[in-house]
C-alpha cells in the first residue's frame, strides 16, 4: 500500500507532490512515462513561464526545474521511464519500465496529472494526399528542440493555439519562412500576447476564418489549398489559395489524456474531456484526484501549478480523513460560459471557479445567480476562449444552495 | 537464375510466393516499392468476404469461397490476427429484401454455409446499433475480418524464412525471353527466371504488354475510408454492407481486428494509377451513408482516412492466365482479393504443377512465431519477455501501447521494414489516436540506429518523405 501516487511528473505532477508533501504525507510516488521530470515543459525553451507564480519570466525547463529541486529537496520517490497500464476504481495501479518489469500498487489515494495530447491531423479529415512533412505543432517542437532537426523550411500552420504560434516563431527563428497561420475560427485560440510575440513581431500573417482544405505532394508536401470559411465553418471555393510549402503544422487544439480516467471508472465531462471535480480537484471515484492539463486544458502552467497545489493538499487530507463541513451545489453555465472547474462544491469553504468562453464577447459582466437573484458580478471589457478567467466564490454565497448559473450579460 | 519471380508483393504476390516456398523451387518476389502491401493491398476493407457476391461460375465465386475457408486456419499459422465476425447484407425496404433474397440464393450456390435471412428481433439482438430502418439483413456468419498488410507482411516473412527472395525497390521496365527463361530488367540490373507470375496488382496490364499481351487492362478505381478510435470498436461486431444497386456495393460499417471502426469505402473510376487524394465528397458521402446504416457512430473519434485504389479489370473477373509458356498472370484482382488470396495461390501451384515439378522440402516450416504483442498479454507473459529483453518494459506508443522490444524486434525481422510507416504497419506504433504525434521522433532515432544511417535521412515511406530536411542551425544557416 502506498498512501499516494502520483500519476505524471509534469508541472502538475510535481506540484501536486510538493503540497501533499507540506501537508504531512511522506509516503508518495511519482510515476513518469519519460526519462525526466518536466513534462512537456522540457521542450518549451521560450520564456514567459512563471509571471504570475515566480514574478518573473523563466523558460519552460527553468519553471519545470524549480519544482525538480524541490521534488528532490523532498526526496520524494520517482520511478522514470514508468508507463502505467491501468487503473482500477479500487485504486491498483499497473505499470511497467524495463527495470521492474509490470508490477501492482494498491493506493490510498491517486493524483491523476496525465497531461494532454494534440488533435492530430487524421481527426480534421483534410482531403489530399498523406505525405511527410505535416506535424502537429508539438511533434515539431520536439524535433527541433529536443532532437536537433529542422522538420522543413516552407512553412504553413493550420490552427492559431498557442503551441501553433510559439512554433511559428521557433521556425522563423531557425531560418524556416513561416507563410501564414490559418485559424477556423473568427479569433485565435491562443494567448494574445503570443499573437503579439509570435506572429505580429515577425511579419507573420494571421488569416482568420481560414483552414487547409487540401493537402498536395505525393511524397513529402509540396503545398496546401486554404480557403476562408463562411459563418458555418463551410470553405468558400473562390477564395481557394494554393501555397507552395514543405511542412504543414497543426496546431488545432488538445484534448486531456484521460484514457486511466476512464478505466479507473472516472466520471468525465463532454466539455473539458477531463474529469468532473469538487473545489478539491476530487473526481467522482473517492481518493481519486485530478489536476492540470488531463483535467482541463490551461494556457497558462502558473495556473497548472495552483490547481496541483490544491489537489496536493485535498489528497492529504483525504488520506488523513479529514474534511469539513458537507455541502452539494451543482454549478452550471449558460453556454456563453463554457464550463466551470470545479463542476461542484461539496465543502463550505471560499472556491476560486476557473471558467471559459464560447466566443469572445466584449463588455460583459460574469453573473452568479442563485435561482433568480445575482448573488457575485464581475466586469470584464474582453473574454476570449483562449484566456481562461477565474473568480473567487465567498463560502456565503452559496450556504444552503444547491445549484449557481455562471451567466455572461452585456455590462 | 531462380525458378519462379513474382512481380508484385501484395498480398496476392506474398501468398503466391509462401505457398512455393514450400516447394523445392528459388522464388524471387520484386516490387517497385519500398516495402510490401504497398498497393491496394495497404488500404482497403480488410474483410474476408463470405463469397455471395460474384456470379457463380466465375473465378471470383469459386475462390472467394474456397479463400475463406482457408484463412482462419492459414491466419492460424502465419501468427495473424483473424476473426470470424460475421457480416450482414443490411436492406431498407422491400426492393432491397427482393436483392437480398437474389444474393442468398446465390450464396448457397457459390457454396457458402449458414447463410439467412434475418429480421425483426433477432437482427436487433444480432446488432442492437442497426439503424431501426433496417428492415431485414442478409446474415453471413462465415464472413471474417483480418488485417490485409498484417497478412502479406506474415506470408512474405514466412516465405523468405524459407528461402524465397524479396527485391524491393525494382520496377520491372522491361521482360526480355530468352533461352534461359525470362529475363526482368530494372535500370541495370537483372533477374532471370525461368518462369514469371505477374502480380503487379493496378500494373498487371503494363507488364503482360511487355510480354506482347494487350488482351486486358486494369484502371483504378478510388476507395477512400475513414477509420475512428477503438473506442468505438464495439459499436457494431458484424460487417454491415448495404445492399449492392446499380450506385454499387455503398459504404460499409466494420470493426478492425486491432478494434477500430471501419467506415468506407467510396467508388470512383480514376486515370492516374498514383493518385491516393482523399476528397471533401468522399468524407461527406461515407459518413452519411455510414450513419444511415448505423445509429450513434461518434464522428467525433475519427482518428484519420485514407485512400486505396482498387485493380480493376476489364473481364469483371479475376484474369488467371498462361497467355505463353513460363508466364501466368493473376491480375484484376479487386474485391474479394483478400478473402480470395489463399486460394488464388493454391490455383497458381496448381497451374505451376502442370509446367514444372514441385517437390515438397523436407525442411519447410508453416509456421511464423507472432510476434509479441505487448498490449495482449498477460502480466505474467509481459514479465517474462521484459526479463528476457528490457526493451519489452520500455512503452513508445502509448495509444497502441507499443514497446521498444516490438519495435526493434520489427525492424530486425524479414521482411524489414525501412520507415515510420513500415513500423507503423508491422507494430502500429503510430496507429492510434495521437498519430504518431508523441512517439514518431523516438521511432525515427530507433530506425537511423537499426539501419544505421543518420536521423535526417528517416523516412515516412521511402524516397523523398523524409521526416527532417537537417540538423538545425546547419541546414538553414
Amino acid at each position: 500500500m502506498t498512501e499516494l501516487v502520483i500519476i505524471g511528473g509534469g508541472p502538475a505532477g510535481m506540484s501536486a507532490a510538493v503540497a501533499a508533501y507540506d501537508s504531512g504525507i511522506r509516503d508518495i510516488l511519482i510515476l513518469e512515462r519519460d526519462a525526466s521530470l518536466g513534462g512537456i515543459l522540457q521542450q518549451c525553451i521560450h520564456n514567459g513561464f512563471g509571471l504570475h507564480k515566480f514574478g518573473e519570466e523563466l523558460t519552460g525547463p527553468e519553471y519545470a526545474w524549480r519544482y525538480e529541486v524541490q521534488v528532490k529537496k523532498r526526496n520524494i520517490p520517482v520511478k522514470l521511464n514508468t508507463m502505467v497500464l491501468d487503473i482500477t476504481e479500487d485504486k491498483v495501479i499497473t505499470a511497467t519500465n524495463s527495470e521492474d518489469g509490470v508490477f501492482q500498487i494498491q493506493a490510498k489515494a491517486i493524483i491523476l496529472a496525465m497531461g494532454c495530447r494534440e488533435r492530430a491531423k487524421g481527426a480534421l479529415n483534410i482531403a489530399g494526399s498523406r505525405p511527410a512533412g505535416i506535424y502537429s505543432a508539438g511533434t515539431a517542437q520536439k524535433f527541433v528542440n529536443i532532437k536537433g532537426y529542422m522538420p522543413g523550411k516552407n512553412v504553413v500552420i493550420l490552427g492559431s493555439g498557442d503551441i501553433g504560434l510559439i512554433m511559428a516563431r521557433r521556425m522563423t527563428l531557425e531560418g524556416a519562412k513561416v507563410h501564414a497561420v490559418c485559424e477556423l475560427m473568427p479569433y485565435s485560440g491562443g494567448l494574445a500576447r503570443n499573437i503579439e510575440q509570435c506572429l505580429n513581431d515577425f511579419d507573420i500573417p494571421l488569416k482568420l476564418s481560414h483552414t487547409v482544405v487540401e493537402i498536395h505532394g505525393r511524397e513529402r508536401v509540396e503545398g496546401v489549398t486554404i480557403a476562408q470559411v463562411d459563418e458555418n465553418r463551410k470553405p468558400i471555393p473562390e477564395t481557394r489559395e494554393y501555397i507552395p510549402c514543405d511542412t504543414l503544422l497543426l496546431s488545432v487544439g488538445l484534448i486531456p489524456e484521460n484514457e486511466l480516467s476512464k478505466s479507473a471508472g472516472v466520471a468525465l465531462s463532454g466539455i473539458t474531456s477531463g474529469a468532473m471535480v469538487d473545489q478539491d480537484r476530487q473526481t467522482s471515484v473517492e481518493g481519486i484526484f485530478s489536476c492540470g492539463n488531463v483535467l482541463h486544458v490551461h494556457d497558462l502552467v502558473d495556473f497548472v501549478s495552483e490547481e496541483a497545489e490544491i489537489a496536493g493538499k485535498s489528497a492529504a487530507a483525504y488520506i488523513r480523513g479529514e474534511g469539513g463541513e458537507p455541502v452539494c451545489v451543482q454549478l452550471k453555465t449558460d453556454g456563453k460560459i463554457r464550463y466551470t472547474v470545479p463542476q461542484k462544491i461539496t465543502r463550505a469553504k471560499d472556491v476560486t471557479v476557473y471558467f471559459r468562453v464560447a466566443d469572445v464577447y466584449k463588455n460583459v459582466k460574469v453573473c452568479v445567480m442563485r435561482e433568480d437573484e445575482i448573488v457575485y458580478t464581475k466586469k470584464r471589457p474582453k473574454v476570449a476562449p483562449g484566456e481562461m478567467e477565474s473568480i473567487v466564490l465567498k463560502k456565503e454565497l452559496f450556504d444552503g444552495a444547491e445549484e449557481l448559473n455562471f451567466v455572461l450579460e452585456e455590462a | 537464375m531462380y525458378d519462379v519471380a513474382i512481380i508484385g508483393a501484395g498480398v496476392v504476390g506474398a501468398m503466391i510466393a509462401r505457398s512455393l516456398s514450400r516447394y523445392d523451387v528459388t522464388v524471387c518476389v520484386v516490387d517497385k516499392e519500398h516495402d510490401v502491401a504497398m498497393g491496394a493491398t495497404k488500404a482497403n476493407s480488410a474483410i474476408v468476404h463470405a463469397g455471395f457476391d460474384a456470379e457463380c461460375g466465375t473465378l471470383k465465386a469459386l475462390l472467394n469461397v474456397r479463400g475463406a475457408k482457408m484463412m482462419g486456419a492459414l491466419c492460424e499459422e502465419l501468427g495473424v490476427k483473424y476473426r470470424n465476425n460475421g457480416s450482414m447484407v443490411i436492406g431498407f425496404d422491400e426492393e432491397d429484401r427482393k436483392t437480398l433474397q437474389i444474393l442468398l440464393e446465390r450464396g448457397i450456390q457459390n457454396g457458402v454455409e449458414d447463410l439467412g435471412i434475418v429480421e425483426g428481433k433477432e437482427l436487433k439482438e444480432l446488432e442492437p446499433n442497426l439503424s431501426d430502418r433496417v428492415q431485414c439483413a442478409l446474415y453471413a456468419p462465415t464472413a471474417g475480418i483480418v488485417c490485409p498488410y498484417e497478412l502479406t507482411v506474415a506470408a512474405m516473412g514466412n516465405a523468405m524464412d524459407n528461402g524465397a527472395d524479396l527485391r524491393l525497390g525494382f520496377s520491372v521496365e522491361k521482360i526480355e525471353s530468352t533461352d534461359e527463361g525470362y529475363v526482368l530488367s530494372c535500370g541495370d540490373e537483372r533477374i532471370v527466371s525461368r518462369i514469371v507470375i505477374n502480380a503487379a496488382g493496378l500494373y498487371a496490364d503494363k507488364i503482360a504488354q511487355m510480354v506482347g499481351d494487350d488482351t486486358f487492362h486494369i484502371h483504378p478505381r478510388r476507395g477512400e475510408y475513414i477509420l475512428l478510435d477503438k473506442e468505438c470498436g464495439n459499436l457494431v461486431s458484424h460487417t454491415i454492407f448495404r445492399t449492392p444497386s446499380k450506385m454499387g456495393k455503398g459504404i460499409l460499417v466494420t470493426p478492425t481486428v486491432d478494434g477500430n471502426l471501419l467506415l468506407g469505402p467510396t467508388s470512383v473510376d480514376m486515370e492516374d494509377k498514383e493518385d491516393k487524394c482523399t476528397t471533401a465528397e468522399g468524407f461527406s458521402k461515407i459518413i452519411a451513408e455510414a450513419c444511415e446504416n448505423v445509429d450513434g457512430i461518434p464522428m467525433g473519434k475519427t482518428i484519420t482516412s485514407f485512400c486505396g485504389l482498387r485493380a480493376t479489370g476489364s473481364t469483371g473477373d479475376f484474369i488467371i492466365t498462361a497467355p505463353r509458356k513460363g508466364f501466368i498472370h493473376v491480375a484484376g484482382i479487386e474485391s474479394p482479393g483478400l478473402s480470395a488470396s489463399p486460394a488464388i495461390a493454391e490455383y497458381v501451384c496448381d497451374m505451376l504443377k502442370k509446367e514444372m515439378t514441385l517437390t515438397e522440402k523436407s525442411d519447410f516450416c508453416a509456421k511464423r512465431a507472432p510476434m509479441h504483442a505487448f498490449r495482449e498479454m498477460s502480466i505474467q507473459q509481459k514479465n517474462e519477455v521484459i526479463k528476457k529483453d528490457p526493451a519489452y518494459g520500455k512503452i513508445i506508443c502509448r495509444c497502441e501501447m507499443v514497446t521498444e522490444g516490438e519495435i526493434l524486434a520489427a525492424i530486425r525481422t524479414n521482411p524489414k521494414p525501412h520507415d515510420l510507416d513500415g513500423v507503423k504497419r508491422r507494430t502500429r506504433a503510430q496507429m492510434g489516436r495521437c498519430q504518431g504525434g508523441f512517439c514518431s521522433p523516438y521511432i525515427v532515432e530507433l530506425l537511423a540506429n537499426e539501419m544505421n544511417v543518420p536521423y535526417e535521412s528517416v523516412t515516412k515511406s521511402g524516397g523523398t518523405s523524409i521526416i527532417n530536411i537537417g540538423k538545425t542551425k546547419e541546414v538553414l544557416s
